[in-house]
């Protein structure tokens, strides 16, 4: 079996990801593209760790999955808190830290 | 107490004494004061103490005491002195309190309290007694970095009116010739480790190095630029002035004094024996550059306004014989530039202190702010004098024993710098002899005149009271000169150094026997290795 | 030979004032009722360890007694002892100092009774005292340089005295800063003693100066003579001494006729065995006595100030020191006696001059004087003794020491011999002249004081002084000449006399000075003494008496080829350090933040800018692995 395959899905996903953080100006369509990203990114280490017949990706797809879920916390939080004080949810809106 | 706890302890007494004057309240502003100058007065002993305990015949560093610090890197605590550096010890020792003195209400009118300004002091001190004992390069550079900020703060807390600008000057300078040194200390490290197949920052160790020549003139050039920045070498040179002129008048003694010596210590301790065959290809170059200092400064001094600025460019004339006497490669000249290192230490630090008193007196640094003050204040004027005399070197002070002997030792070798040098002797009786001109002597005029009818019929204003500006000068004949003179505490910080001036001028040669054989080692590290690499 | 007995002490005689000098400065005004009282009895012990000194080394073998004191400055090659030589030639010197130091102490205490400073002005002549001792007293060239400008301080000190009078502040400055010119000649010399012989001493130079190579021991002679140029107020140095007399008139006596001011022909005397070796340089020191005494004796005939009138006559006779010294072994004794007997008339006149100063109010302008014989009849008589005396009246003690040295230069035989004998014997008519000049207009003809004037005679403190430096003036040259020659006396440190031929018989030299001197005092009366004298300068005058007016434009040349370029340069360096050096130090801290902010303005605060930034980023950084990786 070849892995381009699950490595192909994986770029498509990334690039639908990084291409969503950059043109979407909705806070959570663009956290969920981060997500897509990260998984993504999980994917290949997988797909690495079956071909190889290691399990140290596997390990290494859990530690993402676990920071992405701390990450969501907080990230969801600052949005919420974002979207209380300005009323939007446009990462635009929020450009005061700046020089 | 053991004779190799001096060091150790010139360093922490007053580190210890600064976290004690620091913790005191506010309001009890004379006891940190009053436990300032005891510390100081200690320190002062203790380097006496060290003096006595020094054999100058004995081994090149005496006094030592060393623990390990960074066992990973080999850097050690290691302290230890020759007979350079226990002079400067004792210059340290000696200046020190007689700041105290002079600085006794120098912040009692800022907005900051007077305990941050003495405990910035006694910080200040135990930083400079470390970079003159220390004999690990490493922990040189660590005293030699920390300097920085009891000096920083003292200018910029402290100072005139421009005391940020100056401030920030001053650090960005020495920063920048620090890193560039810390860069070379690196090399040096890198250098000891494949030489010795183990690394060490210890100076007895580097110094049996055998570097190649073109190594060396990269690591000397990073040593060089730093203490070229410290101590000021055209076209270096320009933070002096400022800061000289906008730090508080101890600020400025210990600056000019103390802290811009290490420049001058630098070269002999490190630039010429750790790479005799780069001092001896770049000593050209720094020659041209002390000589044009020299008469370059002196110049300059003599087109200043203010005071305190002209005294600062004096000093760069100096450090230019200072260095004229290190890179002429003879243990007169060596030993006359050590001397003259103590020597302008004094006579400068009373020039700044006395002109400082005047400052306080007329609130303006102004030259021509002032006019026929010896007619009122003999005693400030006598002291004055005495200052200015010791800074143009005449015969009986002490200044005149290490110009001659920086002069007269770096004639064989360099005659022609030297005769250029000679001349600047003639600038040093210009600027000294026009500032003591325009302010002491004279009809009486300037900040300090306040017209008889204005003349409050209570006792006559003291301190800054005369700052209020006369705009129009009221004829003289109508107003009257209100002029302190010295005062005990005064008399109190002024005689001693007074006393030196003309006791060194007399008999220099104790300080000159405790010189002499580190030099003479030395110079001689520079001339052995002739024969040694130049194969 | 090591000293003994009271020689071992000598170094008190530079102790006693110095002493003196620190008691008075330090004391305050606690000791200023004794202070002048004081600062006279040091100096007269002195004299009389001088004078006891004196006699000890006369009955001593060989004559010259070395006092080691300490260590001075010991390092590395260099080795200098404070030690003192006493010798004829120093012994000479500290009789002249002490004696005539003595004298204007005791005048002093009258002349300064009423200054509220006097106290100051006795320290600081007694620190003249003490560091003009150790100046003809020291064994090296270092403790010489130490004595040298060490009086330099003190002169300095002493002609601002009346330092609030912008004047006397200005010349003691010019005085001090011409003095160190001079001074940087003499520190280069001794810098070439050490570097070719390794020492500083008299002893060690002048043994080893005859293995010099010539070009060196001409250097030498020729620094040592800038040194002495500069100290002795000969050309080109010579502008400051006229100004000096802005001191006090003992001190224009003291140091700036008597003895500061022959340090330099003391300089050339003790180094003589450095000229014996270098006869350019010995023609070089004729020169300039020769010039400067011309210069001396013009510009001294045009003046209307007493004092500046003397000083000019200071200037011009130490020309005559000056030409006599660089005659060489023939001139060295002739010029040291007319060193000696000038000593006496000059700080005679000088204090002549203060008398008639005090009986006038301070007043120096001769146009003021007139008619004062009757009403200053001890300044009268003492003065005019000195008078006679400086212009070479026979048989006073001018006529034998100024005609010894015409004599010596005649007796060079050569075309040089004769043009210097001319220019000393005009010289002697321009002496003559100017100084006749000077006693008409003071002395004699109408009454010209300014309203409130009213002349007195000095009291005794002040005139006795006088008449012992008259007795002097009379006696000293035909004392130094013929009853106890100096020639004799000097014989350990310039050798034997040898018997000249003369070229010129000295009878014959004797009365040609004479009739050219009478000649110069004709013209003065021509001029001067027939004639009203009107009160203000005449404005319309020659060229020549401008020149004159002007002492031949000294000050413009020294003032335009010097002053005017050093504060221009000055003004031009510290614009260049200001906008220069420290502008480009600037600019660069500009440069760097100006570019920080430029660069800030990436920080706009849009995320997706900062995204997108990262992403740039992580597709490089991954392309330039691919390129390492492939390539």
């Amino acid at each position: 079996m070849t892995i381009s395959y699950y490595l192909v899905l994986a770029a498509i996903l990334f690039t639908i990801g990084a291409v969503g953080v950059l043109v979407r100006r909705n806070a959570i369509v663009v956290f969920m593209c981060i997500e897509l990203m990260l998984n993504s990114v999980n994917l290949t280490l997988v797909t690495f760790a079956r071909s190889t017949g290691t399990i140290d990706g596997q390990i290494m797809a859990f530690f993402v999955m676990v920071v992405a879920a701390a990450e969501v916390v907080i990230g969801l939080a600052i949005i919420m808190s974002i979207y209380r004080t300005r009323r939007s949810a446009s990462v635009d809106d929020a450009n005061l830290l700046k020089y | 107490m053991s004779a190799s706890l001096y060091l150790v302890a010139m360093i922490a007494l007053p580190a210890v004494g600064a976290a004690v004057v620091a913790a005191l309240p506010r309001e009890r502003s004379l006891l940190a004061k009053q436990v300032t100058l005891g510390v100081s007065l200690a320190v002062l002993l203790l380097a006496v103490l060290a003096t006595l305990a020094f054999d100058p015949g004995g081994e090149r560093f005496q006094l030592t005491s060393s623990i390990s610090w960074i066992p990973d890197f080999g850097a050690d605590f290691a302290l230890g002195v020759d007979g350079i550096a226990l002079v400067m010890l004792l210059l340290i020792g000696v200046l020190v309190p007689l700041v105290v003195g002079a600085s006794w209400h120098e912040a009692d009118a800022g907005p900051r309290p007077p305990r941050v300004f003495f405990a910035w002091l006694l910080l200040l001190e135990a930083m400079m007694v470390g970079v003159f004992a220390a004999t690990d390069v490493l922990l040189f550079y660590v005293f030699f970095e920390a300097m920085l900020v009891p000096m920083y703060f003292l200018i910029g807390s402290f100072g005139g009116p421009r005391r940020q600008y100056a401030a920030v000057k001053f650090f960005l300078y020495s920063l920048v010739g620090g890193l560039i040194m810390l860069a070379a200390v690196i090399g040096l490290y890198v250098v000891s480790t494949s030489q010795l197949g183990e690394g060490t920052f210890a100076f007895d160790a580097l110094r049996q190095l055998d570097i190649d020549p073109d190594v060396q003139k990269l690591l000397f050039l990073g040593f060089f630029i730093a203490f070229a920045i410290k101590a000021p070498l055209v076209p270096l040179h320009t933070w002096l002035p400022d800061s000289g002129a906008e730090a508080p008048i101890g600020g400025a003694v210990l600056l000019v004094g103390v802290l811009d010596k290490v420049g001058t210590f630098g070269f002999l301790r490190y630039c010429l024996p750790l790479f005799p065959d780069a001092s001896r290809f770049f000593a050209p170059f720094v020659l041209v550059l002390a000589v044009v200092g020299i008469l370059y400064a002196a110049l300059l001094a003599m087109g200043q306004s203010d005071m305190k600025r002209l005294v600062s460019y004096t000093s760069i004339s100096h450090f230019g014989f200072i260095a004229l006497g290190i890179f002429a490669f003879t243990t007169e000249a060596g030993t006359g530039a050590v001397l003259y290192m103590v020597n302008h230490g004094i006579a400068t630090g009373l020039l700044f202190i006395v002109v400082g008193m005047l400052i306080a007196r007329g609130g303006s640094r102004e030259i021509g702010d002032y006019g026929g003050v010896a007619r009122h204040a003999p005693k400030l004027a006598g002291a004055f004098l005495v200052a200015g005399l010791a800074s143009l070197a005449l015969p009986g002070t002490n200044s005149f024993v290490s110009e001659f002997l920086v002069l007269i030792g770096a004639f064989p070798e360099r005659p022609v710098f030297t005769v250029l040098a000679t001349a600047g002797i003639i600038l040093a009786a210009l600027y000294i002899l026009l500032m003591y001109q325009r302010t002491m002597h004279g009809p009486a005029r300037g900040v300090l005149l306040e017209a008889v009818d204005d003349a409050p019929a209570g006792p006559p204003p003291t301190g800054g009271g005369g700052a209020t500006a006369v705009a129009a000068a009221p004829a003289p004949a109508r107003g009257v000169l209100r002029v302190r003179d010295l005062d005990r505490r005064e008399l109190a910080v002024v005689a001693p150094l007074i006393a030196l001036i003309i006791g060194l001028g007399v008999y220099p040669q104790p300080l000159l026997d405790l010189i002499e054989p580190a030099v003479s080692a030395t110079m001689s590290d520079v001339g052995a290795a002739s024969g040694g690499t130049d194969r | 030979m090591p000293a003994e007995g009271l020689l071992a002490a000598s170094w008190l005689l530079i102790a006693l004032p110095l002493a003196g000098a620190a008691v008075l400065l330090l004391g305050g005004r606690r000791t200023d009722r004794w202070g002048h009282l004081l600062g006279t009895a040091t100096v007269a012990a002195a004299f009389v360890l001088a004078v006891a000194c004196t006699v000890q080394l006369a009955g001593t073998d060989g004559r010259s007694v070395d006092v080691e004191l300490f260590t001075f400055i010991s390092a590395g090659e260099l080795d200098v002892t404070a030690g003192l030589l006493y010798d004829p030639l120093s012994a000479v010197f500290v009789l002249l100092i002490t004696g005539v130091g003595s004298l204007i102490h005791v005048y002093s205490i009258g002349y300064m009774a009423h200054d509220p400073a006097r106290r100051r002005f006795f320290a600081y002549l007694n620190l003249f005292v003490a560091a003009m001792l150790l100046l003809v007293l020291g064994n090296s060239y270092v403790a010489l340089y130490v004595g040298w400008e060490g009086v330099g301080l003190a002169s300095y000190l002493l002609i601002a005295f009346w330092y609030t009078r912008p004047a006397a502040a200005t010349a003691a400055k010019k005085a001090f800063i011409m003095n160190r010119v001079g001074d940087v000649g003499l520190a280069i010399a001794v810098f070439i003693m050490f570097a070719q012989l390794g020492t500083t001493s008299y002893a060690g130079v002048h043994a080893g100066v005859a293995t010099l190579a010539g070009g060196t021991v001409t250097a030498i002679g020729l620094l040592l003579l800038l040194g002495a140029c500069g100290k002795s107020g000969q050309f080109p140095l010579q502008a400051w001494l006229p100004d000096a007399m802005e001191g006090p008139t003992p001190v224009s006596a003291l140091i700036h006729a008597a003895t500061m001011v022959t340090a330099g022909v003391y300089l050339i005397a003790r180094s003589a065995p450095v000229y014996d070796e270098t006869p350019t340089a010995r023609t070089v020191v004729l020169a300039v006595g020769a010039v400067t005494l011309l210069i001396g004796a013009i510009a001294g005939c045009a003046y209307d100030d007493i004092k500046k009138v003397l000083a000019y006559s200071t200037v011009s006779q130490i020309g005559y020191m000056f030409l006599a010294v660089g005659l060489g072994p023939a001139g060295y004794v002739a010029g040291l006696a007319h060193l000696l007997a000038h000593g006496f008339f000059k700080a005679g006149l000088f204090l002549g001059a203060g008398s008639v100063m005090h009986a006038m109010d301070d007043q120096v302008d001769m146009r003021r004087f007139g008619a004062l014989w009757k009403k200053l009849p001890v300044t009268f008589v003492t003065f005019g003794l000195g008078y006679l005396a400086l212009i070479g009246f026979p048989f006073l003690s001018g006529y034998f020491t100024k005609d010894a040295i015409i004599e010596a230069a005649l007796d060079r035989g050569d075309t040089w011999g004769w043009v210097l004998g001319g220019v000393a014997v005009l010289g002697a008519g321009l002496t003559a002249f100017y100084m006749t000049r000077l006693m008409l207009m003071t002395f004699f003809g109408e009454a010209r004081w300014t309203d409130g004037v009213h002349p007195h005679e000095s009291p005794s403190v002040m005139t006795a002084p006088m008449v012992v430096l008259a007795v002097g003036s009379v006696f000293s040259g035909a004392l130094l000449v013929s009853v106890f020659p100096l020639s004799g006396w000097l014989e350990p440190v310039f050798g034997e006399p040898a018997e000249a031929e003369h070229v010129v018989a000295p009878a014959v030299i004797g009365l040609v000075v004479t009739v050219v001197m009478a000649l110069g005092v004709l013209a003065a009366w021509l001029f001067v003494g027939r004639r009203e004298v009107p009160v203000t300068a005449p404005v319309r005058v020659s060229p020549v008496t401008r020149a004159a007016r002007n002492a031949l434009y000294v000050d413009t040349i020294n003032e335009s080829l010097f002053m005017r370029p050093g504060q221009w340069l000055t003004r031009a360096l510290v614009w260049f350090d200001n906008r220069g050096v420290d502008g480009a130090v600037n600019g660069l801290a500009a440069g760097l933040g100006g570019s920080s902010s430029r660069l800030g303005r990436a920080q706009n605060g849009f995320v997706r800018t900062y995204a997108l930034g990262m992403l740039g980023g992580a597709v490089m950084v991954a392309g330039a692995l691919l390129a390492v990786t492939a390539g």
